[in-house]
């Protein structure tokens, strides 16, 4: 079998007593959409913060490919090719929409530079549904909108790794339909995706498999049926009365 | 981002047209107007400098006395032995050296921590030149006699305020300047994004310490006698963020417009309340932070904005509006 994408290999982070992430194990492969999910303050940030270099992993170690990205910092990561969205949103509020994409293709693991860096902000904000909206403050943008310019922006660097933080929170309904079909294409092309999500008509939709993660641990993993079916993972959603 | 605009070659003819007039004052007079523009092109140029790194960082540095000391001693050590050009260069690095330390030590911390370190450096910076000197030498001071003429001074000065202005405008136009934008608006995106922060910014604090350090070495002549307290006087310091902070760092141009009046006032105060420059330092200071936080010209960009918000054009208000 080929090497994964990316490897956790007993990932740990302890804030002084509290241990956010317990030694957590996962492999993504290639091209799969993996679900990241679990109840609010399960670790799953953190996770994607060991991930992208926000946070340095206590122990254990993160391969991206056959290379090791734990202990490097966020900039190196970025470069390896690991491109990410924040769970609140962060746009470049005095640019423009055009050079918040821009930021991605020029500095990330795609290296670009001029005009060729401007096709490609052009090309994603076409693909986002922004392309009307290129030349305005992103400032001036709706939130759907500023999350679609940070996906352009991730997308840009045409990363190895896409790491989607909540993503799809906070949209309406419509909106929802939107971005979830966006993020199919995506996994259609053959993107390789971990996503952080709440919204479980997403993760059934759109996932190939999930990990499931409660107070550090990682309780379960594999088909998004079986796994969302798991008594444990019910436990840990529901809590432990099982008459609820 | 390859060619030119209009507005740049506006800028740029406009600029040169400048440059001339100022480069032929010295065979119009040679007292106090070509000493006052000396003055107003020392400001031009470190004022410039310092913009070139805090404007996009909000860092604000008071280490220029450092920088500029470094160059002037610099010229002082030296001048006996090595030609004055050399010597500019030899300031140049010296004092980039200097901002490269001093960056790699701070600026991974921000705010006001920096502003501190920086203060702190160059009074530590003019007591270890003091105390160097009075153990070695036994001397307080250093001459340095040349024939550079004040003309040729303020061709030094006006020469390096332009070499300020295109290797800002090429930073702009670069990478560098890229990746400045980004961190200016969000350092943790920046990073996430792939840019290493802490060598863009030190890259940038270098690069204005060695215009400072230049800016140094070119006075040098000028004082004839060197000493710690008036090469590294920490109102240069304060001067620079001053007048820089009066025209407005959003722009590299924006300092120029409070290089100028606040030169002129200096001179004035100087010469008339020579005991008063404090007071007057520290009401201006007041005054800029209060009534223009932005600057002139960032006042002036807000105006233009309200008058245009005031009369809209009808093809930007359908724009604006959401679909």
């Amino acid at each position: 079998m080929s090497t994964p994408a990316l490897t956790v290999n007993a990932a740990r982070k302890q804030f002084g007593g509290l241990v956010a992430v317990n030694d957590v194990d996962f492999e993504v492969r290639e091209g799969e959409l993996l679900g990241l999910i679990g109840p609010n303050g399960s670790g799953k940030t953190t996770m994607l913060n060991l991930i992208s270099g926000a946070l340095k992993p206590t122990a254990g170690e993160i391969r991206l490919g056959a290379e090791r990205i734990s202990g490097k910092s966020p900039h190196e990561i970025a470069q390896k090719g690991v491109a990410r969205t924040f769970q609140l949103v962060r746009v470049l509020p005095s640019m423009s929409a055009e050079r918040n994409v821009m930021a991605g293709a020029v500095f990330g693991h795609a290296r670009l530079w001029g005009d060729e860096a401007r096709d490609v902000a052009r090309d994603l904000l076409a693909r986002v549904g922004l392309e009307k909206r290129a030349h305005l403050p992103v400032s001036a943008l709706t939130y759907i909108d500023q999350k679609r310019i940070e996906l352009a922006r991730a997308l840009a660097s045409n990363p190895k790794l896409l790491l989607l933080d909540e993503w799809l929170a906070g949209l309406n309904p419509s909106e929802l339909q939107i971005g979830i079909s966006l993020i199919e294409e995506l996994g259609n092309e053959g993107r390789t995706i971990i996503m952080v999500e709440h919204v479980m008509d997403a993760i059934r939709a759109l996932c190939d498999r999930c990990v499931v993660m409660n107070t550090g641990h990682k309780i379960a993993e594999g088909e998004v049926g079986a796994v969302l079916s798991d008594p444990e993972v019910m436990r840990a959603y529901l809590g432990d009365d099982e008459d609820a | 981002m390859t060619r030119l605009t209009t507005e740049e070659i506006r800028i740029g003819v406009i600029g040169a047209v400048v440059v001339a007039l100022v480069a032929l004052l010295p065979f119009f007079d040679n007292g106090f107007y070509l000493s006052l523009t000396v003055n107003i092109m020392l400001y031009a140029a470190l004022c410039t400098a310092w913009t070139l790194f805090s404007g996009p960082t909000h860092y604000v540095s008071l280490a220029t006395a450092a920088f500029f000391g470094i160059g002037t001693y610099a010229v002082g050590l030296g001048i006996d032995h090595l030609p004055f050009p050399v010597l500019v260069g030899v300031g140049a690095v010296a004092a980039a050296l200097l901002a490269g330390i001093v960056g790699a030590a701070t600026l991974r911390i921000s705010g006001v921590y920096f502003v501190v370190f920086t203060l702190g450096l160059a009074e530590l910076v003019r007591q270890l030149v003091s105390w160097s000197q009075s153990k070695f030498t036994g001397r307080m001071g250093l001459y340095v006699f040349t024939d550079i003429r004040e003309m040729h001074i303020l061709w030094m000065l006006l020469a390096l305020t332009v070499v300020v202005f295109l290797t800002g405008w090429l930073i702009n136009r670069s990478r560098l300047g890229f990746a400045m934008e980004i961190i200016g608006n969000d350092e943790t995106v920046a990073k996430h994004s792939g840019i290493d922060t802490a060598r863009a910014k030190i890259l940038l604090f270098m690069i204005s310490g060695a215009f400072i350090g230049i800016a140094g070495a070119i006075m040098a002549p000028r004082y004839a006698y060197i000493q710690p307290p008036s090469a590294f006087n920490p109102m240069i310091s304060f001067l620079v963020v001053i007048m820089a902070l009066l025209g407005g760092t959003k722009r590299l141009w924006g300092p120029l417009v409070g290089v100028i009046p606040f030169t002129i006032l200096m001179d004035i105060v100087s010469s008339r309340f020579p005991n008063h420059t404090y007071i007057v330092m520290g009401i201006a200071f007041l005054a800029i932070v209060y009534l223009l936080p932005n600057g002139v010209t960032g006042r002036l960009e807000q105006l233009r904005e309200r008058l245009r918000h005031r009369q809209p054009k009808p093809e930007a208000v359908s724009e604006e509006k959401p679909a």
